[in-house]
């Protein structure tokens, strides 16, 4: 490959207009680079400016400052038609008024392809997708999973540089979803083409990806391989975004080559030996974050980073029982894995039961204030 | 030059618009000033217009007459308010008429199975689609001295033997006032119909789960959610009841005389265009009055666009 | 009929418990009675086209027999080559008419293909656009809903007659070459009134339409006009369709319009009908509005039955 880089946004924002007429970014400086062959994707809640970046590698919106290159190619004003990027479409966008072999097709025309090459290619795309022999059906005569494969397969067909989805899976129920997920994973690291993926399931994006931008606010928050975004979330909205975090507000008491001694007000304690991360100051206000499933509840004290609490309730979910203790007046979440099958799993604690919470140094986050 | 329309999307809206608004303003907003221009004119000897400004057009129409009887020069004569009051309560009673008529016939429709339910909304296009102009005679044939409304209630007074004189209908304001209700049925109809078929089936499940009975579900929540329909169907009647000349001409003969047939006799027999056009301002002004407060009072439904 | 077992097959909303279709008899037999008043008029104007007698005040039965020549007794017509269509065969034969339904279709086509072309435009531009001039070309739309048609229609004459006026005396034009009233100024004023309407009936169309429609079209290579003949389009068709339909009924309808614009040369059905009204009436104007209805009657069936059969196949 020529470029490193299938798609790259350098310093882009997008500005809208909103109705009430203020003006309001939606991309927010955004840079990323999204490497050749690899499954990216973009992660937020709605309105954090995942589906405008998208739409501004496609073509349809264009950037108010920045550039968008893709091969190396600035991109600058280029309409959809003159990019080699296809996208699925959150809705499909399948024109109803034609068949399945029409709608696959279509793209083939605009290339001015031979009658026969398009019979092949939309066959061969066809088997890919698992839809032969549905040619010459409408649209609306295929089931939703059916709808979403045609959409794949029209862009594919393509055989585009970059792949971009936006959320083509919202549509379809738990269960397709999660085949629909392994399958065009699969499709990826088969064809190798480039995936930029938007969602805001944090589930799906974990399952398929190479990488993920996290993205509030029109800013990227983080950008990184599923473990390192969940294991080193870069500030507190990752730690919250991603997973289920419990939070301290701290002071860094101490801080030696090694590792950091905070003192959390709140729970009028120390948590030594955090392991140290970069640009620290003795004596700055921090946040303290630790993940519910990485909190053990233990039956008798241990010499650090240990707090006595109470339940104050437990949900059985299935797969964990989530416990809430009461720490000083603080609500703490524990997520203790149901090993045992046994019924009444409430006995496994008891509201009111007096526990011993400890906090691993190794499993403590600090992060630093925005 | 494609190159930079491709990117300016205002221009290529406008562009697009260009055509329509051409016409919007060359054959709607160009004749409207030009209405306004004329009315303050004076008409010439032979029938042209002779631009000035002069009120005369309008004093005259507000009773003010040159012509008296007495030999004053000048006297109150209340002929052509006459013809605007009438012309007002004619499309009022009209337009409360048609919405009597029109309401149970869209209620109707509106519950009958599906399946049926465009046949029947055909059936109330079929007679739209037959020409106004041929409306009006068809009427002009059943409401004649000799016409078969006559000919239907002698027959009947002859099963009785009652003696039977047949009934001056045409040419009286009730064969005007038939004739425009027929006319307009229909656009009345449509509308009402439409915010009736909007109303959700649960609705009535719900005030009937609450205790209401029919007249009162009819009442509370029926009545109030076809309002937009009405409003709608009393624009799209009242207003060209206001401004129609050829149901009075026909059916009314000399008789009724409405706006409508006093602007048509001002361009076309007397040759008056600047009365004409004060006239028909006027007639505008009345229309856009009654629609403002109508619609201020009640919303201005997408009905009309269904209709 | 609403208690066949047929429509127990049928699911719709409610079809358990209450009957939402439960008709009231006061409903029903008003509703009955409105159909009557919309139809006993159309059908007498049928009746009487068959009628023998010339002065047509009275129904005087049927034109009872086939000849080769027209015989009358007074104003009966008692024998006729055309029998009972005596009046329909005379109607053929008036080359007024003749000239008038090929204005009323000429004025009718010619309208509505501009008026659905440019409407359709528009409709695009104010659904799809933000431009300067928007808001006030949204609103002009609705100008001749709330004007009576009398004003618009003596505005457009004082327009035309002053502008001719001008036209003429600057030009030195004379005779045959002057500008006057006819078919181009009965056009013109058509599609004035009917663009409103097929801007707003596409614009209600365009409302639903997903723009990722479009984008999907470019994004896989159509630039914007191949876009929009391929898929716009296409997917709009049915509102274009309902907004031409409706412009060429409002044109065929129009009279008071057609009244104030119209020329030597240029007369319409509708004109034609009115002059007549005014003069001796003969079952041939009856004749002329049976042809009339029976003719959009059947128009309007085929292309209900060509809509069903489309909804169908789909």
């Amino acid at each position: 490959m020529a470029n490193e880089f299938a798609v790259e946004l350098q310093d882009v924002v997008k500005k809208f207009i909103t109705p009430e007429g203020n003006e309001l970014n939606a991309v927010d400086h955004v840079s990323m680079q999204i490497k050749n062959g690899e499954f990216f994707s973009m992660l937020g809640s709605s309105g954090c400016g995942k589906t405008t970046s998208l739409r501004m590698i496609a073509g349809f919106e264009w950037p108010t400052e920045g550039e968008v290159y893709i091969e190396g190619k600035a991109m600058g004003r280029t309409p959809p038609f003159q990019r080699k990027v296809n996208t699925v479409f959150q809705s499909y966008a399948l024109f109803q008024h034609l068949t399945v072999f029409q709608n696959i097709a279509f793209g083939l025309e605009m290339e001015g392809a031979q009658k026969d090459e398009i019979e092949k290619r939309v066959k061969h795309v066809l088997e890919m997708v698992q839809l032969t022999g549905m040619e010459r059906r409408k649209p609306k005569q295929l089931s939703g999973g059916q709808q979403q494969r045609i959409a794949v397969a029209r862009a594919l067909v393509k055989v585009p540089d970059v792949l971009l989805l936006d959320e083509p899976l919202g549509a379809l129920d738990l269960k397709l979803r999660k085949d629909m997920q392994l399958e065009l994973k699969a499709l990826q690291q088969q064809l190798g083409i480039t995936f930029v993926y938007v969602t805001h399931d944090q589930e799906e994006a974990m399952t398929m990806s190479d990488r993920i931008a996290v993205m509030s606010k029109g800013k990227v928050q983080q950008l990184g391989a599923p473990v390192e975004i969940y294991e080193r979330p870069a500030n507190k909205f990752v730690a919250d975004f991603i997973g289920d975090s419990n939070f301290f507000e701290g002071r860094i008491k101490s801080l030696s080559k090694e590792e950091a001694v905070v003192f959390i007000p709140d729970l009028n304690a120390e948590v030594t030996g955090i392991p140290v991360s970069q640009g620290l100051v003795n004596g700055e206000e921090i946040t303290v974050s630790i993940r519910p499933e990485k909190v053990l509840i233990s039956e008798k004290p241990m010499n650090q980073n240990t707090f006595s609490g109470k339940v104050t309730n437990t949900v059985y979910i299935g797969t964990d029982t989530h416990v809430y203790v009461d720490l000083m007046g603080k609500r703490v979440k524990v997520f203790e894995q149901n090993r045992i099958s046994r019924l009444d799993p409430g006995s496994f604690y008891t509201v009111g039961q007096d526990v011993t919470l400890v906090m691993m140094p190794e499993n403590v986050l600090v992060l630093k204030k925005e | 030059m494609l190159k930079r329309l491709r990117e300016n999307k205002s221009a290529q809206g406008t562009l697009l618009a260009t055509p329509t608004m051409l016409w919007m303003i060359g054959l709607l907003i160009i004749p409207l000033l030009l209405t306004l221009v004329v009315s303050f004119g004076q008409r010439s000897p032979d029938g042209d217009v002779i631009y000035s400004f002069s009120l005369d057009n309008y004093i005259r129409l507000f009773g003010y007459s040159t012509d008296c009887d007495n030999g004053q020069a000048s006297c109150f004569d209340p002929l052509y308010l006459q013809i605007l009051w009438r012309s007002l309560t004619l499309a009022f009673n009209t337009t409360v008429l048609v919405i009597l008529l029109a309401y149970p016939l869209a209620y109707f429709i509106a519950r009958a199975h599906p399946l049926r339910r465009n046949t029947f909304l055909f059936m109330v296009l079929i007679p739209l689609w037959t020409n106004f102009v041929i409306r009006v005679y068809a009427w002009m044939m059943l409401l004649r001295t000799q016409g078969v409304i006559n000919l239907g209630l002698g027959w009947l007074a002859g099963l009785f033997n009652i003696p039977f004189t047949p009934l001056e209908m045409l040419y009286t304001p009730g064969a005007v006032l038939v004739g425009m209700v027929y006319e307009f049925l229909p656009f009345m109809i449509l509308p009402i119909y439409t915010s009736l078929e909007k109303i959700d089936n649960s609705l009535y499940e719900a005030a009937a789960d609450l205790g209401a009975n029919g007249l009162k579900t009819f009442a509370r929540v029926t009545l109030p959610l076809s309002m937009p329909g009405v409003v709608a169907g009393t624009i799209l009647v009242f207003i060209p009841v206001m401004g129609t000349f050829i149901v009075s001409d026909i059916l009314g003969g000399r008789q009724v005389i409405l706006v409508g047939n006093l602007i048509q006799r001002q361009f076309l027999d007397a040759r008056d265009p600047t009365f004409g056009s004060a006239a028909s301002l006027i007639l505008m002004i009345m229309t856009l009055i009654v629609t403002y407060f109508y619609t201020r009072k009640f919303g201005f439904g997408e009905e009309i666009v269904v209709a | 009929m609403s208690h066949d077992p047929a429509h127990l097959t049928i699911p719709w909303k409610g079809v358990c418990g209450m009957n939402p279709h439960r008709r009231h008899p006061f409903i029903f037999s008003s509703a009955m009675l409105v159909y009557v008043f919309l139809y006993a008029p159309i059908i007498v104007l049928i009746l009487f086209s068959f009628n023998a007698s010339r002065a047509n005040v009275t129904f005087e039965g049927f034109v009872p027999t086939f000849s080769d020549k027209v015989v009358m007794d007074g104003s009966l017509v008692k024998a006729s080559p055309c029998g009972p269509f005596h009046w329909f065969c005379e109607l053929a034969k008036d080359k007024d008419v003749a000239e008038a339904a090929g204005n009323t279709l000429t004025i009718a086509i010619v309208s509505t293909l501009v008026s659905s072309v440019i409407g359709t435009m528009a409709a695009l531009a104010l659904q799809r656009y933000e431009f300067k001039l928007k808001p006030f070309s949204q609103l002009s739309l609705y100008i001749p809903i709330v004007i009576p048609e009398i004003v618009m229609g003596i505005g457009i004459l004082t327009l035309f007659s002053q502008l001719f006026g001008v036209i003429n005396g600057s030009l030195g034009l004379t005779g045959d070459s002057r500008l006057s009233m006819g078919l181009g100024t009965v056009i013109v004023s058509h599609i004035a009134f009917s663009v409103p309407f097929v801007t707003l009936v596409v614009q209600a169309r365009l409302q639903g339409f997903d723009k990722s429609y479009e984008e999907a079209a470019m994004d896989l290579g159509a630039n914007e006009w191949t876009t929009f003949r391929r898929v716009t389009l296409p997917m709009i068709l049915p509102g274009v369709l309902s907004g031409a339909l409706l412009a060429f009924t409002l044109s065929l309808d129009d009279f008071v319009i057609t009244f104030f614009t119209n020329g030597p040369g240029s007369t319409t059905l509708p004109i034609y009908v009115y002059g007549l009204l005014r003069r001796i009436i003969t079952p041939q104007v009856n004749a002329l509005s049976t042809v009339w209805i029976l003719t959009v009657f059947s128009v309007v069936l085929i292309l209900q039955w060509l809509q069903t059969r489309e909804a169908k196949q789909h």
